[in-house]
């Protein structure tokens, strides 16, 4: 299955990548050959077979509602580019 | 041609867990910025969901409330988007197997026709952390991850609404019902319940749907019915002018009482939905499901129907006391405590405890006053101790201040109600001596005359007597003295 250019960049627009022209083609090829590769498991018959979403036997696992510690600061900030010690400063976002 | 529109609304409301749904950070507002984060709510590598059991069981229980069919076995998926709020860049949520399905609610318009407004999913999700935009100049965005991970339910009703006023009115049932049950604060402004509106016009009566619009973020009763208001003009106009309405995400700006385009069809988020594979599946057996059942309270419609059915209030009064569920449980107190007509009840809590209490700042939940205490005071107005104007207007506001008994007040203040026949007389009198006009309406007049000259000299009285004198022996005494005389 080969992907098309537009679908490349509509992924790394999604991905928030910005390709060159020649990565584009690169990618083209390499995504296309992964999907081939995932294709091959379209071959099985899966026929009757309900969808399964873990591969262990279905069991809650669930916490109880305590609280526990929270970071410190400094460690929340550790690898963070910018902070003023109160927030986290990305650039300006305008709200989409 | 005529239009309608059809509404549906997607609302989210906070869960009032102690910790997040994922992780056991506090669930809390107003604490300062980033101090209720850990690896998990940050999103750090390798950092693992592990869902809070009682998010699940308040989830639940809210379903059940609205009427929902629980679904036994549900799925978490991720929902892939970027924004600095979201640092995992995925959104832990359900998509096609969410916990609960098929509910409805009932609203009831003012002109007291009852409309059936069906939910068709509601799914358990994590709230994004908040960002603040750095005004003017300033280059920055500011982000505050301590809501990140809140447990959030979304409810999604059917296009069941046909009107703004419906849509306020579903968006109120479903505050009251959930905070009713416990399981949200239902705090607008602090976003505890958000609404997106989903909107589109057709011919009136046709069955097809038109193009619809999102409308974002509206977060007042209020704001919910205007921005639609706009919006359906909106489209009406762009469709009588020959045009075509766009799907598009549309941003409702509360100053201007408008709405604007956010983001058209074409730039539309692709979320590339998948199984959340750090969480397994969440299972609902019979137990666990008839627990909660059991810790579900009555609910309002269904209080509200019985104590106009065991009470005999009215209707509107009774709506008036189910808005609080602790309203309902003070009036219910008060009313198996008092021996006289529950209406009696009803009126003076209605009427007189919730301006009293409002005049101090005080919830009904925090009122000074005991239940037993109102159904004492009307006792002791029934029994011609005092009068029910000095209950109303001397002892509530005195029993909300100090929430002493009413018979301490009654006593501490000299409020006994006057049925001495002589000492009124005496006041009644003096009270003539000051009103020749409608001692003169009374002699002269017709009876319909009289009738209004003795009104008016009963109100002097009350006056005179600071509403103590006994109303009943008034209406016997004050013509009998004008006749004396």
């Amino acid at each position: 299955m080969k992907l098309s250019k537009e679908e490349v960049k509509h992924i790394a627009m999604l991905s928030r990548l910005e390709l060159k022209e020649e990565e584009v083609e690169k990618f083209q090829t390499q995504l296309s050959e992964i999907l081939d590769f995932v294709e091959k498991l379209n071959e099985l018959d899966t026929e009757g077979i309900d969808p399964k979403f873990q591969i262990i036997p279905p069991q809650n696992v669930l916490r109880e509602d305590v609280s526990g510690v929270s970071l410190s600061r400094e460690k929340t900030f550790m690898n963070a580019p910018e902070t003023d010690e109160e927030y986290f400063i990305v650039p300006k976002v305008v709200k989409k | 041609m005529e239009f309608e529109a059809v509404i549906g609304l997607e609302v989210h409301a906070q869960l009032l867990t102690e910790t997040k749904i994922f992780c056991s950070c506090k669930n809390e507002f107003g604490a300062p910025p980033n101090t209720n984060v850990c690896p998990v709510c940050l999103g750090m590598p390798g950092s693992l969901p592990v869902l809070n059991k009682k998010a699940v069981e308040y989830a639940v229980k809210a379903a059940l409330a609205l009427n929902c069919k629980i679904n036994r076995y549900s799925v978490f998926a991720r929902k892939h988007y970027f924004y600095p709020d979201l640092p995992k860049a995925y959104q832990i949520t359900q998509y096609e197997l969410p916990f609960a399905e098929n509910g409805w609610i009932e609203i009831e318009k003012p002109d007291g026709t009852k409309k059936k407004i069906r939910i068709k999913r509601i799914h358990m999700e994590e709230d994004a952390g908040k960002t603040i935009h750095g005004e003017g100049l300033d280059p920055n965005s500011y982000v505050d991850l301590n809501r990140a991970g809140t447990p959030l339910i979304e409810i999604v009703s059917e296009p069941d609404i046909s009107t703004p006023e419906e849509a306020r009115l579903y968006m109120q049932k479903l505050r009251d019902i959930l905070v009713w049950i416990g399981v949200n604060d239902g705090n607008l402004e602090e976003g505890s319940l958000r609404c997106d509106a989903n909107v589109s016009i057709r011919p009136k009566g046709s069955d097809k749907l038109g193009t619809r619009t999102e409308i974002k973020n509206v977060n007042s009763f209020r704001f919910i019915q205007k921005a639609l208001e706009y919006e359906i003009e909106r489209q009406i106009k762009v469709v009588r002018s020959g045009g075509e309405v766009v799907q598009e995400t549309r941003l409702f700006d509360s100053q201007r009482g408008i709405t604007k385009t956010m983001r058209t069809k074409e730039e539309a988020e692709d979320y590339r939905y998948f199984p959340e594979p750090d969480l397994p599946p969440l299972i609902i057996d019979d137990e666990w499901l008839e627990s909660i059942k059991a810790s579900l309270p009555e609910l309002p419609d269904q209080v509200k129907e019985r104590f106009i059915r065991d009470y005999g209030i009215t209707s509107y009064d009774a709506d008036i006391l189910v808005r609080d569920r602790a309203l309902a449980r003070f009036f219910e107190e008060a009313a198996k405590n008092y021996s006289g007509e529950a209406k009696k009840v009803a009126n003076i809590i209605i009427s007189d405890l919730l301006g009293a209490l409002n005049e101090e700042k005080l919830e009904i939940s925090e009122s000074p006053v005991e239940p037993l205490h109102v159904a004492q005071l009307l006792e002791l107005v029934d029994k011609e101790v005092i009068s029910l104007r000095v209950a109303k207007e001397e002892i509530i506001p005195e029993m909300v201040k100090s929430g002493k008994e009413p018979r301490a007040i009654v006593e501490e203040k000299g409020l006994v109600q006057i049925s001495d026949e002589s000492a009124l007389k005496e006041i009644i009198k003096k009270v003539l001596e000051n009103n020749e006009k409608a001692v003169k309406q009374y002699r002269e007049g017709n009876d319909k005359q009289k009738q209004k000259a003795v009104k008016f000299l009963i109100g002097q009285v009350m006056k005179e007597t600071r509403g103590k004198a006994n109303p009943k022996l008034l209406n016997q005494l004050i013509p009998q003295v004008l006749e004396e005389v």
